[in-house]
């Protein structure tokens, strides 16, 4: 089996780690380097639950390689540190049991940064990528709208 | 009140919009092995050979396990080996487990595992299993141990038989003018947690066998590995953290089992067995299945005289909890209605399907579907309105239930208000059907429902609290945060009941069965109601003890004191008081002398007067209470393609109190989201052998983000007096009304009667055609 050293930045901080070719992004951040903000759901792309950001951009990390991810800014949800859309998420009661709630922020956060004027059809576009089994999606509506309206008023 | 209805943010917030929050799956061990499992790739077929001999080879491999030797198991009756033996039951079965390094290893020499089957025919619905020349799922029914209320009938397919026998069935139809009969069927579907099921366990040099788990039954774990290996029950400690979901799904004990024969199998190692979502939604139990007949009399007026029901459930492969599901179907089998005269036969069938374990609502949801839809026709045979005909059949206290409870103001909700608070909301005023135009046209269907929880009679549920230095105090119960909220609840009780800050209460967050006390199963909408009885007892303790070193500090009598904002203080002059600070552990004289120590306060609380059912007549005491609520669904219809598209779901819930209220909405509409997806989308889907064709969630999809409806909700407040502050369960009321209500509305709609599920334009394109 094929190993690789390789150094990845996630959330800020240079980190070496040995993966086999066949190592998702997934597996790679929760298994060596311990951070299981992001949740394995389905290992398909099909939940969204294990959603991080790559280069600012939300993505699936059980549909990255590992090596794939050299050279690229990585930032999971423990990267995050009390921005607006997770207060909202806490004020409106935008979870339950909480496994799908990483991946909505890490999706809902950079949707802020990139399309803070989106309409309800582009927030649909977004989050329609992540399931949510607790919550209505009423809840996780109002969360996002309320924090893209304080991001537009700040 | 202060505290209670205050929409308190979770305990646990923090932790779960940062990644902190730990799930079983998060908490690694370096040294951790990994078991992975080979399923069965058949319905049902004869193990003819397993050869092990390549996957061995592989590095890495440290044990491989197949199924001889192992005694059986299941909870009420042992009918189910833990890896198949002789024969597969259901697609998707274990059939040995490969204990590796790493995940790749295992997997690698799972494929190398060379199984012979030959294949049997296969009972694909529990109508065939009913049938007198259906293969036979079990040819030695009668030889496995049981509980002695479990009825199977060796020979046949039937696992469980439950009768209910009330009144008399030919005075019932004499007095009836109209009568109407319905016949319904679906297939079993998924819970699909978003954290699928994982176990790790481990046995340490002495014997104590630790098992870390995704559960909402850690307690039963315990017990049950007890109980099937003979293993010493005080050395066995179970620990659950945070569950990602669990919805019924995580009530049974399987993957738990499985762990522990890997973990023996490799010298007592850690290994965990973590699904993925394919085997979640295979090898683990199910939501069950249902094939129903309801017949139902009543006289011109629309007042109910008869109804007959038989429920052929869809046990899947073994009994497991469909045996507890069938009787929960048949005790409220005609739903929240006053019938004098009540005839159902309630059988748990095996088929060749996963089998099932509870799903939110407890066969609720299921029998309401197929009750509430043949209303609907005898509303429209009576030409009469489908509100007006549940109103005056409605249940309520004087009434006795199928199993001849008599119901009184407490232990029912009002059924009839919520039926008319429901007329406000959903705008019944304007009609069922609104056209749009030529195309499309909007139209409301309704229904109703009723549940108590039928849990063991001897269940238990017990607090302790304990104090901090700084007088802040902490909760420890045995109840599993699944994501419901029930622990912050649960301080915002203790908050209420000691005139304290909540903030100042810390709960203990995670489940270990050696310090925590117990409490029974995180199921039934029982949580609250139980955890709160043993938490008012736990605080009624401590304030005892506290009272009594506070009188002697500040001598005066016990009588006149009171607690309050962490104060022990005279009730006339509330300046002479004692800091909870200063008295919790002891209280301290200048001189050094102390006296006192520290305060542990404790309760508990068991359900009271619940009784077995008459194996006859079903006669018995099933459950505490019953929650009523009442529902609508509107949708827009398309008819020219059939499609259609979700514009407003609405519940009114006889809840007793609001204990917190954003926590409660959320119970409400999360549950009306999963009963809405479950009634419009989900099934499983097999092919001739028996094989789910879905077992992914691309082709098998919950609803997502943006295809929900509007929501409404409203509330009824009766309490129910033998709960803490009247509090009545709701955790999965909003879920039991919606596949009817959606039904009702669809059939309304496409002007056909829909009798299946789920509801796809393609089932009612078929239902036209007159070809299902
Ligand atoms: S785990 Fe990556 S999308 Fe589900
Ligand atoms: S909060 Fe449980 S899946 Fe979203």
């Amino acid at each position: 089996m094929k190993l690789h050293t390789i150094q990845l930045k996630i959330n800020d901080e240079q980190q070496t780690v040995t993966v086999r070719s066949g190592d998702t992004l997934l597996y790679t951040i929760r298994k060596q380097l311990g951070l299981t903000g992001a949740k394995p759901g389905c290992l398909n792309g099909d939940c969204g639950a294990c959603t991080i950001h790559v280069d600012g951009w939300p993505m699936k990390s059980c549909l990255m390689m590992a090596v794939e991810g050299e050279g690229k800014q990585i930032t999971t949800i423990e990267g995050l540190k009390d921005t607006p859309i997770q207060q909202a998420f806490v004020q409106h009661f935008a979870f339950q049991c909480g496994y799908c709630t990483p991946g909505f922020i890490m999706n809902g956060h950079s949707l802020l940064q990139k399309k803070p004027d989106a309409d309800d059809s582009t927030i649909k576009e977004w989050l329609e990528s992540n399931i949510c089994r607790c919550t209505s999606y009423s809840e996780i509506e109002k969360a996002i709208k309320f924090a893209l309206e304080k991001n537009k008023s700040s | 009140m202060e505290v209670i209805g205050k929409s308190v943010i979770r305990k646990e917030a923090q932790d779960k919009v940062t990644g902190q929050a730990q799930y079983t799956h998060d908490y690694h061990t370096s040294k951790k092995l990994s078991g992975r499992v080979v399923l069965s790739p058949y319905g049902h077929a004869r193990i003819l050979s397993i050869d092990t001999t390549d996957a061995r080879k592989v590095p890495g491999v440290r044990a491989i396990i197949t199924g001889e030797q192992l005694p059986l198991t299941g909870e009420s009756m042992r009918d189910r080996p833990p890896l198949a033996t002789d024969k597969v039951r259901y697609h998707g079965e274990a059939v040995a487990i490969v204990v590796a390094d790493t995940p790749n290893q295992g997997d690698l020499a799972a494929s190398l595992i060379q199984i012979q089957y030959e294949v049997l025919p296969v009972v694909h619905t529990p109508t065939q299993a009913f049938q007198q020349n259906s293969p036979l799922v079990h040819e030695h029914l009668g030889e496995y141990e049981r509980e002695k209320d479990v009825y199977p009938v060796p020979g046949t397919n039937i696992a469980h038989h439950v009768k209910i026998r009330k009144g008399n069935m030919e005075k019932g139809w004499g007095e009836s003018s109209v009568t109407v009969e319905g016949d319904y069927s679906f297939s079993p579907s998924d819970h699909a947690a978003m954290e699928t099921r994982s176990s790790t366990a481990e046995i340490t040099p002495d014997g104590t066998i630790k098992i870390i788990t995704s559960s909402q039954a850690p307690f039963m774990v315990k017990q049950l590995i007890a109980s099937y290996f003979d293993e010493d029950i005080g050395k066995i400690v179970v620990d659950t953290p945070l569950v990602g979901g669990a919805y019924g799904g995580k009530a049974s004990v399987q993957l738990e089992i499985l762990a522990y024969l890997s973990s023996r199998a490799v010298g007592g190692r850690a290994v965990e067995i973590f699904n993925e979502r394919e085997q979640d939604m295979m090898m683990s139990p199910s939501h069950i299945g249902l094939d129903a007949k309801i017949k139902i009399g009543a006289d011109h007026s629309g007042v109910i005289k008869a109804m007959e029901i038989q429920f052929l459930w869809d046990g899947g492969a073994y009994s497991d909890k469909a045996i507890d599901l069938t009787r929960a179907g048949a005790v409220d089998c005609t739903g929240p209605y006053k019938v004098d005269h009540v005839w159902c036969d309630s059988y748990c069938m095996y088929t060749n399907h996963t089998y099932a374990a509870p799903f939110r609502g407890f066969s609720h949801s299921e029998l309401s579907f197929a009750v509430e839809r043949t209303l609907d026709l005898l509303a429209k045979k009576l030409n009469m309105d489908p509100l007006e005909l549940r109103e005056r059949n409605a249940i309520q206290p004087g009434h006795t239930t199928p199993t001849r409870v008599l119901l009184n103001q407490s232990n029912v909700g009002n059924l009839q208000e919520c039926i008319s608070k429901l007329r406000t909301l959903i705008r019944w005023e304007e009609g069922p059907v609104r056209e749009i135009n030529e195309r499309l046209v909007r139209v409301k269907g309704v229904s109703c429902s009723w549940k108590t929880s039928t849990i063991d009679s001897n269940a238990p549920s017990g607090v302790i609290l304990t104090f901090n230095r700084d007088g802040s105090i902490n909760l420890m119960s045995g109840v599993v945060e699944i994501g419901t909220g029930t622990k912050t609840v649960l301080a915002q009780i203790l908050a209420e009941k000691l005139k304290m800050d909540v903030d100042k209460i810390h709960v203990r967050m995670t489940v270990d069965t050696q310090t925590t006390p117990e409490h029974w199963k995180t199921v039934a909408s029982r949580g609250i109601y139980m955890a709160g009885r043993a938490l008012l007892e736990a605080a009624d303790d401590v304030i005892a003890q506290l009272k009594e070193i506070a009188s002697i500090v500040l001598r005066a009598p016990i009588e006149d004191l009171e607690v309050a904002h962490m104060k022990v203080f005279t009730r006339d002059d509330p300046r002479i008081s004692v800091d909870f600070k200063d008295i919790c552990y002891g209280y301290q004289y200048p001189n050094g002398n102390s006296i006192g120590g520290q305060i542990i306060g404790r309760g508990n609380f068991i359900l009271r007067h619940l009784s077995h059912l008459d194996p006859e007549t079903g006669e018995g005491n099933p459950g505490p209470e019953w929650t009523v609520a009442a529902y609508g669904v509107e949708v827009e219809f398309d008819r020219r393609d059939l499609t259609y598209r979700l514009i407003k779901a609405a519940s009114v819930i006889d809840i007793g109190i609001v204990l917190n209220e954003k926590a409660a909405l959320g119970q409400v509409m999360g549950a009306m989201s999963m009963g809405l997806s479950f009634a419009g989308r989900e099934t499983f889907y097999y092919d001739e052998f028996g094989r789910v064709l879905n077992p992914q969630l691309r082709t098998y999809r919950p609803i997502r983000y943006g295809e929900n409806p509007e929501y409404l909700v409203d509330f009824v407040y009766t309490p129910d007096l033998q709960a803490a502050y009247g509090a009545r369960g709701v955790g999965e009321h909003g879920l039991l009304g919606m596949p009817s209500a959606l039904g009702n509305a669809l059939s309304l709609a496409a002007n056909v009667s829909l009798h299946h599920l789920p509801l796809t334009p393609e089932l009612i394109w078929k239902t036209k055609a007159g070809n299902v």
